[in-house]
């Protein structure tokens, strides 16, 4: 795990697309939600991706390999919605740990195949932390502006499970991604940080906001820089942007990070905008050549896909990006 | 020199190479050494504002944000939030309190700062602010193993620290013990215990009360300042931070004293390198604005400087007791002899004072029309002479303007009771208006003000005043100059009859011309040939005083001569030009529109077919949208915004009306004195003769029909001769098209502000209300183009732009407006008011010749055709007018008259 600070000074690494995107492809029906333990649960369980990480491994180990094929360095486990406060809908808090460890296990075991095969291409896990559907630091009533869905040490205890069964079954790395509020991120900064304490453990971790409108703000409303200032008491592995926007509109907001930080930068935006039936229709080439102006200015060292990328994305991205040098930090700041 | 005796001169910063220290609320705030000093908002406290602790008590949080927001729109950069009071629940009133910040942009923008000597609260605290924030504070005195715990923890949740000097034995209270305490701490923090960054650690280094008359608190100021000193020479990036009032303490209710001893303590930490503080803003005194004796015994006192500073000073208190701030600014000006004051004031445009000062000249000269002559004229040459050499700019001309009319108001009394001969003393009488049909008159404004800053005597009529009544006004007043303004085309009409008028009547006003759609060449064309008297068109405002000075000075005939000569080879030279550009015959220029494949469009349907209205926008969202540039366009001062306000001439101007501006605007949203209303129309519509779009509604039946004009100058090869009616697709093309209209305006309600500002003689807040209320009127068009393409229309949902693109019109479709370049006919405006029932719906009203009223208002058509572009007529020829009359069924004449600037023609 050493080398991955290594191989960030020698080349951009490629990190993979849609995980959603992937496994609608697969058609799959309520029973591949379920398993023996399962079969009697009361809520439907459909839609749950993550839990397929442990009823159908098959499928995502496939994903993740079809991924790695195409030229990803790092793949993210199947588990952005796996804390108890997002599975608590579904009534499977108790699942939380074990969702969350069988994912990281079968990356780790489809990563390892992998470097095996191509040592010289080492490949990495990031376990995948999403934002949870509730906000720290804004109201879901509007008439209650003062009242929260959520407390900062609910969040960070959720996320502080979620990180350590994600070590535990072997990610390589914590991605604390598609950040809405700063406040949720910085919970589950201090959780991984409270594990790396009492493991006496280095943890590499990326985070990545999420831009949601053409203001240049997250949800919560933190202009680009006022949320890298939030999250930089820590020495994190890269800061970044994905999801919400496609590469075009997120450019301005990778110029601030780069500019501004000296961590390394990532970026992982949807295929495009959706289209009116909320489908992600921009090409691979389209995209492309959009990720082609980030390479040009040197704007990153990590790059890949959010919404609506699939492995023919994220082929052409690392073919693209295998001609590139990646952004040098010393020069920016 | 410094107070310490280790160091030199005012403290420079040395850490360049550290970080500077970051925080953030929704937006950053980098503490680099040019920001040398960062307030502290410290009135969201318990302990220090009684009002405060009185809201939280009765749990009054609506009322306790307003004091929140106060704090930063008073300036404060961070703002202190404390709930240290014996009857509270601390940590739930903090956690509450910066739960409901949160929810106020406004307020959240800026760092917070946690304010409580509990670790509980302080945790709460840290708790619910997602950006980062100050805690304040932690020190040893809980021993070094919570202090370590507390540090670290603070680092996890990603906040810097105020960290005390206080220790086991407690506080320090001397410069060794301050210095052994921060020392220790500093080690700790940044040792590999804690791992603090050090640009994240700020020492609070005790501000203790002074002038107690105990011996042991004589070196309490002076211990600080070089205690202050030693930190920032020593300790690399670490900041020095204090809570200022506690050293006036002895002073309670006294505030001069408090004030000056505030101001004198800042100066002086500032100095050693104190760079952030809680301080009350309304408690601080300029300090070069302290009187010279009472900062005298205050500096005695601070500075240790005798032995009796302080009785000294207990005495001199007395003296001084009850006054206070009474005047904040810098006032040494007003000990000069009253000319110069008034020149002061003029210069720098202080109303303030304007009327004692008038009465003062007023009873020092024999008569009151002296004074006007006298200091208030000079006053004047000197705005005047500033502002030729390019030293002074408009914003700041039109306050000087503002003076001079208070202090002429002030005298106009004793002017008629004298009933002297009268007006003798100025350098002409210039009679302003807008004519007939048009009420657009920010730039005659200017020119009056201009105008009057240099000694003429203004008559301003205001708009839509008709031709004979100007020239009434003219005999009546003696006029020596009459100048005519106008912004939309048929005002140029009105001009020239205006000049036939004259020409009639045998006058010999000196005729100027301004206004946007007028040009040198118009007016040497069309205005100059109607009449034998002088006719000068005036590029500016700027341009307005030397022509007046060349028409009213003996050099008049000459001047008069070479203009005529000039404006005759205008017209030489222009019928030149007619001939030799080529115009193509109507029918040709048909045949050659731009061929658009149609049967490869898909017109998307629009989501909505009829008309929708909004009543009262939010201007908050409307701001959202305004394109700055022109607005400073028309305060003369070029520049693209936001660059202009850097600018090394014009910035500092610039940046002051800016803001000027936004305080006009919140205030007009904080008290909704101006409301937008729009209305927007979409409807099915298709080309029906090549160059009139017919519009259906929803079941078919005909509403109404657009009408466009054709460019029929030559093109070049693969050039095709533009018309808007080409965006819409053909009826025999078998597709149903869609086209939209629209009328916005920013401008209702505008008049009662307006007539309060008149009424006080204020042309800036005046011309600013007009200005911004254009600003306004635009962006909310654009706005609501926007709003049609994604939602209502929604031909483009998906796109994305910042204001900075929508400005640049990056987006798919245009807006063309009747009476601009592409459709440059006003008389489509009625077909719109019709069709939507604008009127009645949005308060908007045409005036005869077409212009809207309110002024601040936009119309026109929405063309949703990827292809559409937008184009300038340019000339047309007689076939195509004829056309277009027969078309519209006016008479040839008619579609002449507003067709003229348009016509190839005479």
């Amino acid at each position: 795990m050493n080398n991955i600070l290594d191989l960030l000074q020698e080349r951009i690494l490629i990190l993979d697309g849609a995980m959603g995107t992937m496994i609608q492809r697969y058609k799959l029906e309520e029973k591949d939600f379920r398993n023996e333990e399962l079969k009697d649960h009361p809520i439907n369980l459909k839609g749950n991706n993550d839990l397929l990480s442990v009823t159908r491994p098959d499928v995502i180990k496939e994903i993740h390999a079809q991924y790695f094929e195409a030229g990803a360095d790092i793949i993210e486990t199947n588990t952005f919605g796996s804390t108890w406060i997002a599975q608590e809908d579904y009534k499977l808090e108790n699942w939380v740990y074990k969702i969350n460890y069988e994912s990281a296990k079968i990356a780790k075991e489809v990563a390892d195949a992998f470097t095996k095969k191509e040592p010289h291409k080492p490949r990495f896990v990031a376990g995948s932390m999403g934002p949870t559907n509730r906000l720290a630091s804004m109201s879901p009533d509007v008439n209650d502006p003062g009242y929260r869905a959520i407390t900062f040490d609910q969040l960070k205890e959720a996320f502080g499970e979620q990180a350590k069964a994600l070590l535990d079954g072997g990610a390589d790395i914590l991605l604390v991604e598609t950040i809405t509020d700063t406040l949720n991120s910085k919970a589950a900064l201090m959780a991984i940080d409270e594990i790396a304490e009492d493991r006496g453990t280095r943890i590499p971790i990326m985070v990545s906001g999420t831009i949601t409108d053409a203001s240049g703000r997250i949800l919560s409303g933190q202009n680009t820089e006022a949320f890298l200032i939030s999250i930089s008491h820590l020495d994190l592995l890269s800061v970044g942007l994905n999801c919400a926007l496609g590469a075009r509109e997120l450019k301005p907001y990778l110029q601030t990070l780069s500019t501004k930080s000296d961590f390394n930068i990532s970026a992982h935006p949807n295929a495009g905008l959706p289209n009116e039936f909320g489908e992600y229709d921009e090409t691979p080439e389209d995209m492309v050549g959009q990720i082609k102006e980030f390479l040009d200015e040197g704007l990153i060292n990590i790059v890949g896909g959010c919404c609506g990328t699939t492995p023919d994305h994220i082929k052409a991205i690392a073919d693209l990006a295998s001609k590139y040098q990646p952004r040098d930090k010393e020069h920016t700041v | 020199m410094s107070l310490h005796p280790d160091y030199k001169g005012k403290y420079e910063y040395k850490w360049q190479k550290n970080n500077p220290m970051k925080l953030s609320g929704l937006e950053p705030l980098i503490v680099t050494p040019e920001l040398n000093f960062i307030n502290v908002g410290e009135r969201t406290n318990v302990t220090g504002s009684r009002k405060f602790l009185r809201l939280i008590k009765e749990e009054s949080y609506e009322e306790a944000l307003e004091i929140a927001r106060n704090q930063v729109e008073g300036g404060a950069q961070i703002i202190d939030v404390n709930m240290d009071e014996g009857m509270l629940d601390g940590a739930e009133c903090m956690t509450k309190f910066l739960n409901l910040m949160a929810a106020e942009p406004d307020i959240a923008r800026i760092p917070v700062m946690i304010d409580s000597s509990k670790w509980e609260i302080i945790e709460a605290g840290l708790k619910c602010t997602q950006g980062k924030s100050v805690v304040n504070s932690i020190s040893l005195k809980v021993g070094e193993e919570e202090f370590i715990r507390q540090a670290k923890l603070i680092k996890q949740y990603g906040a810097a620290v105020i960290v005390m000097a206080f220790d086991e034995d407690g506080q320090a209270d001397n410069y060794d013990r301050r210095v052994e305490i921060v020392k220790r701490s500093y080690e700790l923090m940044v040792g590999p215990k804690i791992n603090f960054k050090p640009e994240d650690i700020i020492f609070d280094l005790n501000i203790f009360p002074v002038a107690t008359g105990m011996e042991e608190h004589r070196l309490n100021a002076l211990d600080f300042f070089r205690a202050t000193r030693w930190v920032r020479e020593n300790l690399p990036a670490a900041h020095v931070s204090g809570g200022v009032s506690n050293v006036s303490f002895s002073f309670r209710g006294n505030n001069a004293v408090r004030e000056a001893m505030h101001s004198a303590f800042l100066y002086h930490a500032i100095g050693e390198g104190m760079d952030m503080g809680i301080v009350n803003p309304a408690m601080l005194e300029v300090y070069d604005d302290i009187p010279k004796d009472l900062l005298e015994h205050v500096e005695d006192v601070l500075l240790d400087r005798r032995d009796d500073a302080t009785e000294r000073l207990m005495e001199f208190a007395e003296s001084v007791k009850g006054t206070g701030k009474t005047e904040k600014k810098n006032d040494e000006w007003r000990s000069l002899p009253v000319e110069k004051r008034i020149e002061h004031a003029l210069v720098k445009g202080i109303v303030e004072f304007i009327d004692e000062d008038t009465e003062e000249a007023r009873q020092k000269l024999p008569r009151p029309l002296h004074v006007i002559e006298g200091p208030l004229m000079d006053g004047m040459n000197v705005v005047g002479d500033l502002f030729g050499e390019g030293k002074m700019f408009l914003p700041q001309v039109v306050k000087s303007a503002r003076v001079m009319k208070k202090a002429v108001a002030y005298l106009t009394p004793f002017l008629e009771a004298e009933k002297s001969e009268g007006d003798a003393m100025n350098a002409g009488t210039v009679l302003l208006a807008t004519v007939k049909g048009d009420v657009h008159d920010i730039g005659k404004n200017i020119v009056g003000v201009v105008m009057a800053c240099n000694n003429y005597e203004i008559v301003d009529m205001g708009v839509m005043v008709p031709n004979e009544k100007i020239l009434e006004k003219a005999r009546e007043i003696g006029a020596d100059i009459i100048g005519l303004s106008g912004l939309i085309t048929p005002s140029l009409d009105e001009m020239v009859d205006f000049a036939k008028l004259l020409e009639k009547e045998e006058e010999k006003y000196p005729l100027l011309i301004g206004g946007a759609t007028t040009s040198r060449i118009h007016t040497a064309v069309k205005i100059d040939p109607e009449y034998s008297g002088p006719v000068v068109h005036v590029l500016d405002a700027s341009r307005s005083v030397p022509v007046a000075g060349d028409l009213l000075s003996g050099k008049k005939d000459a001047f008069v001569s070479s203009i005529k000569s000039e404006y005759q080879e205008a017209r030489e030279k222009h019928a030149g030009r007619t001939k030799v550009k080529n115009y193509i015959p109507f029918a040709q220029a048909q045949a050659n529109h731009i061929k658009l494949n149609w049967e490869n469009t898909k017109i998307q349907k629009p989501n909505f077919i009829g008309t929708k209205t909004f009543i009262d926008y939010s201007l908050e969202e409307i701001r959202q949208y305004i394109d700055w540039s022109p607005f400073f366009q028309t305060w003369m001062l070029k520049g693209r915004f936001p660059k202009i306000l850097e600018d090394k001439v014009i910035g500092k101007e610039a940046t002051n009306l800016y803001n000027d501006a936004n305080k006009m605007l919140d205030e007009i949203i904080l008290n909704g004195s101006i409301k937008a209303n729009a209305i927007i129309g979409i409807f099915p519509a298709n080309n029906t003769n090549g160059d009139d779009i017919q519009l259906k509604g929803e079941n078919g039946e005909e509403l109404t029909t657009f009408h466009f004009l054709r460019q029929q100058g030559k093109k070049g090869s693969g050039l095709a001769n533009n018309s808007l009616a080409d965006f819409i697709a053909p009826a025999d093309s078998g597709l149903q098209d869609y086209i939209g209209c629209f009328a916005v305006t920013a401008g209702i309600g505008i008049e009662p502000i307006l007539e309060k500002y008149e009424k006080d003689h204020d042309d800036y807040n005046s011309i600013m209300v007009k200005a911004i209320a254009d600003r306004l009127a635009e962006a909310f068009a654009e706005l609501m183009h926007e709003k049609v393409r994604k939602e209502i229309w929604g031909y483009a949902s998906d796109e994305n732009f910042e204001n900075e693109d929508l400005i640049s019109e990056k987006y798919k479709g245009i807006r063309p407006a009747p009476g601009y370049p592409a459709c440059p006919d006003h008389t489509e405006k009625p077909i719109i008011w019709d069709l939507m029932n604008v009127e009645a719906e949005t308060g908007i009203k045409l005036t005869e010749s077409n212009a809207m009223y309110p002024a601040s208002s936009v119309s026109g058509f929405y063309f949703a055709n990827p292809e559409s572009k937008y184009f300038g007529l340019g000339k047309i020829e007689k076939d195509q007018v004829e056309n277009y009359a027969k078309r519209k069924g006016m008479s040839l004449e008619e579609a002449e008259k507003w067709l003229a600037p348009n016509l190839n023609y005479n």
